[in-house]
């Protein structure tokens, strides 16, 4: 293989690989990626066997070949060469080195053979739909603070995309949820998505998927089986594996009907609670909320460190009440209100309570009380 | 030779007197021979407290049939000996020697599976009598303590020596069970003179003979320092603390780090440690060792819920709760499995304990068959911190924890016994 490609362009690819790639794993091969090159493309693939990240560059081809190279080290060297560049690769297999070259700069890297690298079987996807990068990036960005880590619940470790009846119709779904705080986001239900078996997507993936998504005119195309899901757009393609177990039937604990509902400035309300918070002690940091007459006092007493205090203005006209909540979550699901007044209705102070972006349905957020 | 008279007390009545140096002391008010001399005696504060054969004096006390047997309190065939009285001991019988090991060595021993919360209630006597003495109290288990008496001489109108003879005497009284005492000038030297003339002893160590005494001791006299650390010093060349300080102690640092530092200085009888009273709890856990080897998932899991039952109340009883969730299981092989888990809240329920321990059972099934099942939690907080929140996807969490609470409630008033869950009994 000899090759020659821009800085830029190999810069930004190696840095989606390398996210990719576990900086410490115990089978070496998947500390490379692999490198492809033929007619005027390279190809460079990472892989940690649950996810794999595909990217073709341009590239100036002499000589077509394949090998792999240390991933996390070859974006080193990439990242320090100077702007503009032009980078050569070289891969001499009788000595096991590939050479980069940029300018002055001469580098050897140590191989291991193409044929070691474990690429990832496509699968049939037996659904494919095409959908803006925006519409899930909203999906996946509101509903990943959910995710849970615990490893007991490991199907919680995702989130659950799947097609579903939305109140205006069927809708492309995203469910996360830890068990004490749940995320539900709807998007209208692109053609061809209506076959589509509901997947989790993996924690690590949809950390991915975020790069892939950030532009926001791209189309993506999506490839969903039982066991894979595929994302692909300019001429990058993500695929994961799923999570294999199921999702709880989370329709259940979402509450209907819950009959207080408070209304707040969501950035007004977080930037209270997070300052109430600052006194607290412990690591869940309770915030107390008490409610009268449109009006939101929220409180945190902390015996051995100290107690605060903070009024709010809300428009809330039922009977009083007092519910605890932990801060972080608070703060959480403020955090995705970025449009309108944060809404909440309430059951009683033991019950889990609803907050949406006004009356917009297509997001909702539950959040378990806690004892205060 | 000095014709100083050396300061001497009565173990039998705490008459203080003064003896000629190098004279027998015996006791010229109640003539006992159990009177102890020592020129430092009335200046030295550092006390550790040693019941001796502590749950096999217990069990003699509440059952003078047994009195005059060998009695090996442990579990079962496969378990270990937790203790054993001074008639087994006679027989070559030691604590944490395998219990059918123990039977071979002594085979007409009557054996007792321990009875934890007796003898917890039978300390918590001991501890309140410690209490009158000092507040500065640092219990190492049930049946041993350190107390710094630093400073109470005005206040109990005796010196500490006396105070501390005071206490066996009453712990003997009033619990029925015997004491030795270790006297110094810190919780090392403390910890090794309780031992030097047990059962009922009295030992003194000055700070005038602290040098000699330690010269010549086995390193493994050093607390702390178990098999394995010993295997390697004594690969090195060094058995005694003598060894030890001839050493180069740079060389010292080098191979055992901070274990080394502070056997150097332990070696030279100096230990800045405090009495810590009440040193913070770190977790609590239950564990128990099988009869036979288990393999059998149901099984393992009736285990399970029985340690995490015992866990979990200890750690009510406590008032605490765990950030952290420990399983640990010990295959056949001996090999040490544990598998740790962080759920978002801290745990003190049996039942939440036993869910989130019953999903790492079952990982772990596989490299069975088991000798040995525990679970536990650490990174202890205030109970007050834990199960704040339901879960929403396990809506009956709520009612299961107010169910556990109630059963003990009944519990509480009806005994251990009163109420017990199905999956305790397989």
């Amino acid at each position: 293989m000899k090759i020659s490609v821009e800085r830029a362009a190999l810069l930004k690819a190696m840095s989606r690989a390398q996210g990719v790639v576990e900086r410490r794993t115990t089978i070496p091969i998947l500390s490379n990626v692999l490198l492809e090159a033929s007619g005027d493309t390279l190809s460079i693939r990472a892989t940690d066997l649950d996810v794999e990240v595909l990217e073709q560059i341009p590239a100036l081809v002499e000589q077509a070949g394949a090998t792999t190279a240390p991933a996390h080290m070859l974006h080193d060297i990439v990242r320090k060469l100077p702007d503009g560049a032009q980078a050569s690769l070289i891969d001499d297999p009788a000595s096991g080195r590939l050479e980069v070259r940029a300018g002055r700069s001469d580098f050897k890297l140590a191989t291991l053979p193409r044929e070691d690298f474990p690429v990832m079987a496509s699968a049939d996807y037996a659904c494919d739909f095409e959908a803006p990068a925006k519409v899930l990036r909203r999906l996946f960005d509101k509903a990943k603070f959910a995710i849970s880590t615990e490893e007991t619940r490991y199907y919680l470790n995702g989130v659950y995309m799947h097609v579903a009846d939305g109140a205006e119709g069927k809708a492309l779904r995203c469910v996360a949820t830890d068990g004490h705080r749940l995320a539900r986001v709807d998007a209208p239900l692109p053609p061809g998505a209506e076959s589509m078996p509901g997947v989790i997507v993996p924690r690590k993936t949809v950390g991915e998927l975020n790069r892939l998504l950030s532009d926001d005119e791209a189309v993506i195309q999506v490839g969903v089986s039982e066991t894979k899901v595929r994302f692909r757009a300019n001429g990058v393609s993500l695929i994961s594996k799923v999570i294999d177990g199921s999702f709880p039937d989370y329709t259940r604990v979402i509450p209907q009907g819950n009959p207080k509902r408070m209304e707040v400035d969501a950035a007004e309300f977080a930037s209270a609670v997070d300052r109430v918070a600052t006194v607290s002690s412990e690591r869940s940091r309770a915030v107390k909320l008490a409610l009268s007459e449109d009006r939101l006092v929220l409180s945190v007493n902390a015996p051995d460190s100290g107690a605060a205090t903070e009024e709010v203005a809300v428009a809330y006209s039922e009977d009083p009440l007092e519910i605890g909540f932990n801060a972080r979550y608070l703060l959480e699901i403020a955090g995705q209100v970025d449009r309108e007044n944060a809404v909440f209705l309430f059951n009683n102070s033991g019950d889990p309570t609803l907050v949406r972006e006004g009356d917009d349905e297509s997001a909702v957020y539950v959040v378990m009380p806690m004892r205060v | 030779m000095s014709t100083t008279p050396l300061p001497a007390l009565c173990r039998d009545c705490g008459a203080t007197f003064e003896v000629a140096a190098g004279a027998r002391p015996r006791c010229p008010a109640c003539r006992s021979p159990r009177a102890l001399a020592h020129p430092e005696l009335h200046a030295l504060s550092i006390a550790h407290l040693d019941c001796d054969a502590f749950y096999a004096s217990v069990e003699k006390r509440d059952d003078p049939a047994l009195r005059d047997v060998p009695l090996i309190i442990g579990g079962g065939r496969r378990g270990v000996v937790s203790t054993a009285c001074y008639i087994a001991r006679t027989r070559g019988v030691r604590s944490a020697m395998p219990m059918f090991k123990a039977l071979k060595l002594c085979p007409e021993a009557a054996v007792i599976k321990p009875r934890m919360e007796h003898y917890a209630a039978v300390s918590r006597q001991i501890r309140a009598l410690m209490d009158e003495l000092t507040p500065m109290i640092e219990p190492l288990s049930l049946d041993e303590a350190f107390l710094d008496l630093s400073g109470t001489q005005r206040l109990h109108g005796m010196s500490p020596a006396a105070a501390m003879a005071r206490l066996i005497r009453r712990i003997e009284a009033e619990v029925g069970v015997s004491a030795s005492v270790g006297l110094s000038h810190n919780k090392f030297l403390a910890k090794i003179a309780s031992d030097l003339d047990k059962p009922r002893g009295f030992s003194v160590i000055g700070r005038a003979e602290t040098e000699a005494f330690l010269i010549d001791k086995p390193i493994r006299i050093v607390w702390g320092i178990g098999e394995a650390t010993a295997a390697k010093l004594e690969g090195e060349g060094i058995r005694t603390l003598r060894d030890l300080l001839r050493a180069d102690p740079d060389r010292v640092m080098a191979r055992h780090g901070a274990m080394g530092a502070r056997l150097l200085k332990l070696a030279r009888g100096e230990d800045a440690r405090r009495v810590a009273p009440d040193a913070a709890l770190k977790s609590i856990s239950n564990e128990t060792t099988f009869d036979e080897d288990v393999s059998d998932p149901d099984l393992l899991d009736g285990h399970l819920w029985r340690m995490a039952e015992k866990a979990a109340g200890r750690a009510k009883a406590k008032g605490l709760a765990g950030r952290t969730v420990t399983l640990k299981l010990k295959r056949a092989d001996f090999r040490l499995l544990t598998r740790r888990a962080t759920p978002p809240e801290p745990v003190q329920l049996a039942d939440r304990l036993y869910r989130i321990a019953r999903p790492m059972l079952q990982r772990e099934m596989n490299a069975g068959p088991f000798r040995l099942l525990g679970v536990g939690i650490s990174d202890l907080v205030p109970e007050s911190e834990a199960e704040r929140s339901g879960d929403l996807l396990d809506p009956d969490a709520g009612r299961r924890g107010a169910a556990e609470k109630a059963a003990d409630a009944i519990r509480q008033r009806f005994g251990l016994g009163a109420i017990l869950k199905g999956r305790s009994l397989r």
